[in-house]
């Protein structure tokens, strides 16, 4: 009784008590391992083989790419100085640099061309890329394929000259008729552009181009990934426009222009493009004028245009679908005639769906522009299979070349698909 | 009171044809069709010009002359003196065999990938991510020329399996992996009850597919029993005589006896040769092509919603089944309209076969026969066709199969 009365209550907690540490698997470090790679038998199976396969592939390529030898003259040089170990030969990289990238007929006092060309399609191609760029920049972007030009190709500066010229003034042309009457004002600055450069063409003195600021390259001469990247910029920008008007012609109501998008379409993506190529090397100069010479790159570009115009007008026609009719319909209730609706209504909305699926073209083009290769033009892979891997210092050197080929393209696809996934979260203005 | 009436019908004016809704259309569509016929007059003027000035005609008779070159990789009989029609046939045939084999292992890669990508194990799905980024963002063409030269360079030449203690050996004393190509054996029929061998492998697969019809109508009987009485009864033996006792016995009865690989004097002989070029480019579309699947699969797996996974769940289905049994058939039909142009992209790139010396239709009309004949605009017209057929039956037939697995809505 006198326990209870001076000390009635054994212990009061004042507090709570701290809460205790999980048991270790069950926290940290422990846990993310029990939870992710081996939470069962099928799982700890699937983990051992794929640590199995990453150790082997790393114990094969870490050596390898570490002995590489950078310095040196032919295979049988760099197998010297590696005397008998595992390495890799990149002296190929190093030493046939300007092949690879300029193939190997431009002019080596020329390098500096192509790479301000390649610096300034950065900043040409940046305010299309990002919209938070000032829209002032756009002024340089359509300056920029005149300026390339002029860059890569040398020659006189008249040609380019007069090619601004003429959209120039079919520009004004539009924009004076187009008020009125968007047929008038199209066919209008198409007629104007073919006379300004008809006279144009008349007004530059022959052989203008003989000993001019920049000497001129012909076409022959360009090769490398400078190349892919030259037909993979052009034909992908060629091709959008001509994209949009052949989703927007398979929509029509009209017909005759209906099934002539339709047949075009079907056809070029019913064959593979190396048949396209073949056209382009061997049948297109049947259907030119007799006598008239239109050189290769020139060929190629056409058909590689028409060819991913032909997928990229598939994916827009995919984004007109996804738009609700009300807004075709609202259009017209606003009064607005086809070419308003379709520049002020239907069609920023509809290429905005279709961003991704025209990357996805756009990469695919870019992929597919090595297979010129096969008719002779010595691209990135034309170059290594043709006059490197045929030469006598570096016959044999299989995996640096198609190595650092599959690099390249693996960095600028990867690239471009990453940046189309930031615009497609940058686009998305609808409510999730 | 003023009274309606209809505003006087105008009269036609020129100017209609361009302002007037009702008459621009028919403006149009007369420009377009003046345009295309006044460019294709000037293409073909130019075409026979040209043509005329090089002393050419259009003509398909170069066909029936005798090719005189060879073929190394063939499913017909072929010679170097056999016709260019010939030549023509055995690659169109190539291209159809190198674009089945790799659809069929381009699936499986592709849906093994996308499965995995979606795994609870973290590495796992890391490691399917980067072969799936990898491959997708180097073109074709170089994983054919980079698998090629694996196969060249790190398999043995025929001359290492050669002496007393050769550096290579046979697999099983059967199958030789050289780097001119794999030798396997190759099953012949002794006493077949047809005179030519195709006519003998038509019958086993007719024996084949009757064993499928037969496993179908077995299933169907098991379902209907079950519905009736809630028991299914257990087929898996049944299933498996219909299979083997009819295959086994033709067999027996044709003799079959298995044509080994030798070595001979160069090379080996005897046995099916399936050559280095065509194992390159199989394997490097199945892979190349498999990251695409890859990726439609896994799209058409999280388009199913997670609560199916979780009623299969619910109902005690285990985690294979749940696959098997719930979200793949639902995925399916989100998978399959992607699925089929990636058929047709491998059947397109297969002629890229070109670049490894496989004698696919490519590289026997567009290439040697093209070069040989001159006959640029007859040989691409042709190329042109078979694939825009080839295209258009796959992805018919493809559509076929969509349509029957579609939710059928009401």
């Amino acid at each position: 009784m006198t326990d209870q009365t001076t000390n009635p209550i054994a212990f009061v907690a004042e507090g709570t008590i701290p809460p205790a540490p999980p048991p270790a698997n069950e926290t940290g470090i422990v846990k993310w391992l029990r939870d992710n790679l081996f939470s069962g038998v099928a799982n700890t199976v699937l983990t051992l083989a794929s640590l199995t396969l990453i150790y082997l592939l790393l114990k094969g390529v870490v050596p390898w790419v570490f002995n590489g030898v950078w310095d040196a003259s032919s295979l049988a040089e760099c197998r010297e100085i590696l005397a008998g170990k595992s390495g890799a030969c990149f002296a190929v990289l190093s030493e046939r640099w300007p092949q690879l990238i300029y193939g190997f007929k431009y002019p080596a006092d020329a390098y500096w061309r192509p790479n301000l060309a390649f610096v300034l399609m950065l900043v040409a191609v940046a305010p299309v890329l990002f919209f938070d760029l000032p829209r002032k920049m756009l002024i340089f972007t359509a300056l920029y394929p005149f300026i390339a030009f002029w860059l890569i190709w040398g020659g006189t500066i008249l040609a380019p000259l007069v090619a601004l010229v003429g959209f120039v003034v079919a520009g004004a042309v539009f924009q004076k008729l187009g008020k009125n009457s968007f047929a008038a004002g199209f066919f209008g600055a198409i007629i104007v552009a073919l006379v300004v450069w008809k006279i144009g063409g008349a007004l530059i003195p022959e052989g203008a181009s003989e000993n001019a600021w920049l000497p001129a390259v012909p076409s022959r001469d360009l090769g490398g990934f400078m190349l892919n990247m030259m037909l993979g910029v052009t034909c992908v920008s060629l091709s959008v426009p001509l994209g949009i008007a052949l989703a927007l012609g398979r929509q029509s109501d009209m017909p005759l222009i209906k099934w002539i998008c339709v047949i075009f379409i079907e056809f070029i993506r019913g064959v593979p493009l190396i048949t396209l190529l073949f056209v382009a090397s061997v049948m297109l100069s049947y259907f030119f004028p007799p006598g008239s010479s239109v050189d290769l790159f020139l060929r190629v570009m056409i058909m590689i245009t028409m060819f991913s115009a032909a997928y990229i007008a598939e994916v827009i026609r995919g984004g007109l679908a996804a738009l609700p009719r009300g807004q075709y319909e609202a259009a017209d209730s606003l009064g607005l005639d086809y070419p308003q609706a379709m520049r002020l209504i239907i069609l920023p909305q509809a290429l905005k769906i279709s961003i991704p699926g025209i990357v996805n073209v756009a990469v695919g083009l870019f992929k597919d522009t090595t297979l010129v290769s096969v008719i002779s033009m010595f691209d990135l892979v034309g170059m290594i299979r043709g006059p490197i891997l045929a030469s006598t210092e570096w016959n044999g050197v299989y995996w640096e070349l198609f190595g650092f080929a599959a690099l390249l393209f693996f960095v600028v696809c990867y690239s471009i698909s990453q940046y189309s996934q930031w615009l497609e979260r940058r686009l998305a203005t609808d409510h999730r | 009171m003023s009274t309606m009436t209809d505003p006087p019908k105008a009269d036609f004016r020129l100017s209609m044809l361009i302002n007037d809704t009702r008459y621009r259309s028919l403006t149009f569509q007369v420009i377009a069709a003046i345009a295309i016929a006044l460019s294709i007059w000037y293409l073909g003027n130019n075409l026979i010009q040209n043509l005329r000035a090089a002393g050419l005609n259009i003509s398909y008779a170069f066909l029936g002359e005798t090719a005189g070159y060879d073929v190394n990789q063939r499913l017909v009989e072929y010679n170097s003196q056999s016709s260019h029609g010939r030549a023509a046939l055995v690659g169109l045939l190539n291209t159809l065999l190198v674009a089945f084999l790799a659809c069929i292992t381009a699936t499986v890669f592709g849906v093994i990938a996308g499965v995995l990508r979606l795994s609870n194990n973290w590495l796992v799905s890391k490691l399917m991510a980067v072969y799936v980024e990898i491959f997708r963002n180097i073109p074709v063409l170089i994983w054919i020329i980079i698998i090629f030269t694996i196969m060249t360079a790190v398999l043995p030449a025929p001359n290492a399996f050669r002496g007393e203690n050769p550096s290579s050996s046979m697999l099983f004393d059967a199958f030789a992996f050289t780097n001119r190509g794999v030798y396997l054996p190759k099953p012949e029929f002794a006493n077949g009850l047809f005179g030519s061998t195709a006519l003998n492998w038509l019958l086993v697969i007719a024996a084949l597919v009757g064993s499928w019809f037969a496993t179908r109508e077995i299933g169907k009987k098991a379902t209907k029993k079950q519905e009736e009485t809630g028991d299914r009864p257990n087929t898996t033996l049944l299933t498996l005589a219909v299979w083997i006792v009819p295959f086994v016995l033709l067999m027996i009865i044709m003799g079959l006896t298995w044509n080994v690989p030798e070595l001979k004097r160069f090379n080996f002989s005897g046995g099916l040769n399936v050559g280095g070029p065509l194992i390159a480019l199989w394997f490097a579309l199945s892979i190349y092509t498999g990251a695409f699947i890859a990726e439609n699969v896994r799209a058409g797996i999280q388009a199913i919603s997670k609560g199916q996974t979780e009623a299969a769940g619910a109902l005690g289905l285990r985690s294979g089944r749940i696959m098997n049994l719930v979200v793949l058939p639902q995925a399916l039909r989100v998978i399959i309209p992607p699925l089929i142009s990636q058929y047709l992209n491998i059947t397109k790139n297969s002629s890229l076969a070109i670049a490894v010396g496989y004698a696919d239709i490519t590289a026997t009309l567009g290439g040697t026969t093209l070069n040989q004949t001159g006959r640029a605009i007859e040989c691409v017209l042709l190329l042109m066709l078979f694939y825009l057929t080839a295209s258009l039956t796959i992805s018919m037939v493809m559509n076929v199969y969509n349509a029957s697995v579609k939710l059928k809505e009401r």
